[in-house]
């Protein structure tokens, strides 16, 4: 189809960006035009309604944005999306290719970056708070969260710095997530 | 001569002799059941024979399909998985339909071609009779697959393709062998269009109006349930009774049975299970089981049985061998086929070793033979041969096929069924990936595969819960609630085992709320027996056994302490109060779309703290951080409504300038909020007032606030103040839940709302609008 290809060259690096994430030119075109030829600011995704449903909405709006950027552009906006791109498992192991990035590691550290607010490479007592925090209804009260809290660190922490690194959190996470974690673009 | 009664007694002492087998793993880790019965069956056949030189103790087809048959399909389908079952029914009814249909239609033209090879010597045989044969020895048989696969735990998609497939057949089966029967007996030549295309209509109602049927009697057993409430002890009886009904309706009515009572089993479990005491589910569940036990076992044994009869062996080595061949080589070569195409589209394609165990895990069994018994001879004279053909390979692949799975499932390395023991972490990551995934699926505007399951669960909602189910079992429909309350029991006798080793149960936190409830109940009911009732700090002992050990004194230790109901009250509170994703709704019941009407607090909650941190990071953003001031928080949400109108305060104020936003202001978009936002009226330029979302009495302003895209936008520059809830203080543990109250500042014109203003203006021409369509 004569428009699939020329919407295609519309976007920038568009063969790098296949390349990369995986994404089929079906699907780079749907994105693109969901991203609507603009770049994103954090009011676009306010405004998409349900992500103020959404518990921790605003952390992973927060992780379109790198730090100090203003705005999204297509490239990034691809390329986390992809990291909920439907597993291949037919895709050619190559030794030295890098690891794609809907890897389950990928994922695991996508969750761990919204986790880990300071990026400081763990996820602290504190952290975790207010994460369970933004999870759990109001009716859980302060020690209760406290103790949730406590308890889920003393399961995953394995050098006693009461703090998650990321090699714990991918330890302890469950191997049923990766089969299902993904989205139909 | 050996009565009949007899030959039951025998048949009896062979089940029991079988039950003290299952005792023994080692013998059953290496033999699946089915085969040992069978050989069973061989001996029970072997001593019948024996006494009466013939073979008096058949399995007559009438007693399977109207007998033994309904409660085996019965109980499989009230249990069957129904979330795995319907997300996989594409994929299901392919192999169940086209599968079978290639299966029949290649081994009878296959053997047919042998035949007029001369490979099997003369018989008094043709075509159409060799695709009667096909279509009866290519149906997968329910009774066989559960035998098999039920010692080898594969996983959950691989099991269901298969079972379900097994189960979905008998649509089709039934059918070809019907008309192929009735081609038989026109003969030839008189098969025209006509006969095919009536062949092909009767498919379509034999099997749909099969379904249908079982959707009704689906419907009429819920909505018995719901009124059975007075005779709870017989419940389980009336489901047993309507489901065997809706078989024998559809068997009445020339429609599919199995597909009947498959389909009324699938439909009807999550209704009844909701309305129906736990009681009575359970005594449904074990009842159904006891009887499709007995049915499985009493019909290997008469496989067994059935083959040590002289008459039926008519042997001929080519047609037996070919017929094994064939059926095992056309369900690889139309397995593997069938899943390349579903691979094209399916979204986790099936593994070549899954599709592997699939096309090795295609066994015949009793429907096989039924349907051969049921073959008129004076029609079809080879019948025994038939007959005895389908019993060697049935056989071959219960007995075979069922040794041999175990081992290959292993080496194949197939991916098992999965029991994981939820830990904290798991639970958190588990929904917080749901979280992830609905957000991504909403930025990407997609509906995926939510669009069936929303409008199910809307339909659902909306009109079938009100038909079938119980009012206070429509409150309670949540499947968290009902996983809570099951972990609540499980730990509760977890409590009970753990402080009975201990020598007493303990009260170890008085503000532990599993706790709490058990020590009120216990204190009052045995208040005067324990002496020791300590305070918070100390440990706790009492002894609550009926026989009380007064002077006991446990001194358990901190970590002990900590273990047990620290690990109780997590997961209790993990389950009880995280947030529902949308997701969280596969094709069962769950909330999916957010109509607010489900769970209105907790979209409120959501709603208001993404609100509250949205505000909170643009004023840091834009202003530097805030003195941080205290927040109280009312613990409970009313939900009462105040009716549209003005608030009771008229110094009240909203704590965030909504209409500084610039969020875009679509009015239409946000209908099923409109049910929960009221407008609000202007605020009024309020001064120092406390933050009504936080005061206890004005705990229904909430629901009032308006999300920003549901003010028009013009308003939004008219309105002059901004009041700013001023910065929060960081959320530590220690004031976590004791925030005080939030002082507003009045000042409407700071840079912010200027700001804001400015880009408000230019927002309506940027945004066209399509947030909320999907694309």
């Amino acid at each position: 189809m004569g428009s699939t290809s020329s919407t295609l060259l519309k976007i920038p690096n568009v063969e790098v960006l296949m390349q990369e994430t995986g994404f089929s030119p079906a699907h780079m075109i749907r994105l693109h035009d969901r991203f609507k030829l603009r770049c994103l600011f954090p009011q676009d995704f306010g405004a998409i309604k349900e992500l103020a449903m959404n518990p921790i909405g605003d952390r992973i709006i927060g992780a379109f944005f790198c730090p100090g950027k203003e705005t999204v552009d297509f490239h990034t906006f691809v390329k986390i999306l992809a990291h909920f791109r439907p597993v291949d498992k037919n895709r050619p192991k190559e030794p030295n290719s890098p690891e794609p990035i809907n890897s389950r590691s990928n994922k695991l550290r996508f969750a761990f970056q919204l986790y880990d607010q300071d990026k400081d490479g763990k996820i602290s007592r504190d952290e975790l708070l207010k994460v369970l925090q933004a999870m759990l209804g109001m009716q859980v009260t302060e020690e209760q969260l406290e103790s949730i809290a406590d308890r889920t660190i003393q399961e995953a922490d394995l050098d006693r710095d009461d703090a998650i690194s990321f090699e714990e959190f991918r330890k302890v996470s469950p191997e049923i997530l990766h089969s299902r974690c993904f989205i139909k673009v | 001569q050996m009565t009949t009664k007899h030959q039951y007694q025998w048949h009896i002492i062979i089940c029991l002799l079988f039950l003290v087998c299952e005792l023994n793993h080692s013998v059953t880790s290496v033999f699946p059941e089915s085969s040992l019965l069978i050989m069973l069956g061989f001996i029970l056949g072997g001593i019948v024979w024996g006494a009466d030189k013939a073979q008096t103790f058949k399995l007559i087809p009438t007693n399977f399909f109207y007998y033994l048959l309904p409660q085996i399909i019965l109980d499989a389908s009230y249990c069957m998985p129904n979330k795995l079952f319907f997300s996989n029914l594409g994929a299901i009814l392919i192999h169940a339909i086209i599968g079978t249909c290639w299966n029949a239609g290649t081994v009878g033209i296959a053997l047919w071609a042998c035949y007029e090879g001369g490979a099997m010597g003369n018989l008094n045989i043709g075509p159409l009779q060799f695709l009667l044969f096909g279509a009866l020895i290519s149906a997968v048989d329910p009774v066989a697959v559960i035998a098999v696969f039920e010692e080898v735990h594969v996983n959950e998609v691989l099991y269901i393709l298969v079972f379900g497939e097994s189960l979905l057949n008998d649509g089709v089966t039934v059918v070809l062998y019907n008309v192929f029967d009735a081609f038989v007996s026109l003969g030839g030549p008189k098969i025209n269009a006509a006969e095919i295309i009536k062949g092909i209509v009767s498919f379509f109602v034999v099997a749909f109006g099969g379904s249908f049927l079982g959707v009704v009697f689906a419907i009429l057993i819920s909505m018995l349930t719901r009124i059975t409430k007075n005779v709870q002890v017989i419940e389980a009886g009336f489901i047993i009774v309507l489901g065997y009904l809706s078989y024998l309706t559809a068997e009445m009515l020339s429609l599919s049975a199995i597909l009947s009572i498959t389909f009324c089993g699938v439909c009807c479990q999550k209704y009844i299970n909701a309305n129906m005491d736990e009681k009575s589910v359970t005594t449904l569940r074990y009842t159904l089981k006891v009887m499709a036990n007995g049915s499985e076992t009493m019909i290997f044994v008469f496989l067994g049985v059935s083959a040590i009869d002289k008459n039926i062996w008519v042997w001929n080595t080519g047609f037996i061998l070919l017929t094994i061949f064939f059926v095992v080589i056309f369900r690889f070569i139309g397995v593997f086929f069938l899943n390349w195409i579903l691979n094209q589209s399916r979204l986790i394609p099936i593994d070549i070793t899954d599709q592997f165990v699939m096309a090795y895990g295609g066994l015949r069994g009793a429907v096989a033979y039924g349907l051969a018994a049921l073959l008129d001879e004076k029609k079809i004279p080879e019948k025994n041969l038939m007959l005895g053909t389908t019993l060697i390979v049935v056989y071959f692949t219960v007995i075979l096929q069922g040794i041999t799975m175990k081992p290959l499932v292993q080496w194949l390395k197939v991916k098992k069924a999965t029991h994981s023991d939820l830990t904290l972490n798991g639970k958190m990551n588990n929904r917080a990936f749901e979280h992830i995934l609905t957000a991504m699926e909403d930025i990407c505007g997609r509906m995926g595969d939510n669009w069936w399951t929303r409008h199910w669960n809307y339909f659902e909602d909306k009109y079938v819960c009100w038909l079938l189910l119980k009012s206070d079992a429509r409150k309670h429909k949540d499947p968290i609630f009902g996983a809570f309350h099951k972990l609540n029991l499980e730990d509760a006798t977890k409590y009970v085992t753990e402080g009975e080793r201990k020598g007493s149960l303990d009260f170890i936190r008085n503000y532990d709320s599993a706790s709490v409830d058990f020590k009120k109940k216990l204190a009052l009911e045995y208040g005067d027996i324990t002496p020791y009732i300590t305070g918070i700090d100390n440990v706790p002992v009492t002894s609550v056994m009926k026989n009380p050990i007064p002077s006991v004194s446990l001194d358990i230790h901190e970590q002990d302490r900590k273990s047990l109901p620290d690990k109780l009250s997590a997961h209790h509170l993990l389950d009880q109060h995280l947030y529902k994703s949308r997701r969280d709704n596969r094709p069962t019941y769950s909330r999916s779309h957010y109509n607010t009407s489900e769970n209105p607090d907790e979209m409120q909650e959501i709603f208001q703290r993404t609100m509250r941190s949205r505000l909170e990071s643009f004023k840091s953003a834009k202003m530097g951080v805030n003195p941080a001031k205290k927040l109280s928080k009312h613990p409970k949400k009313d939900s009462t409504h105040k009716p549209n109108g003005k608030p009771a305060d008229p110094h009240r104020t909203h704590p965030y300038g909504d209409e500084d936003f610039e969020f875009s202001a679509d009015s239409a978009s946000s209908s099923e909020i409109a049910g929960h936002f009221h407008r609000r009226s202007t605020n009024t330029p309020g001064a120092g007032v406390d933050n009504p979302a936080f005061i206890p009495e004005m705990d229904t302003s909430p629901p009032m606030r308006n999300p920003p895209w549901q003010t028009e936008t013009g308003n939004n520059t008219a309105v002059a103040p901004s009041q700013r809830a001023q910065g929060r203080l960081p959320w530590t543990s220690t004031n976590l839940r004791h925030l005080a109250l939030l002082r507003m500042s009045t000042r409407s014109t700071d840079s912010f709302v200027m700001a804001d203003a400015s880009l408000d203006e230019e927002a309506p021409e940027e945004k066209p609008g399509t947030h909320h369509t999907r694309l």
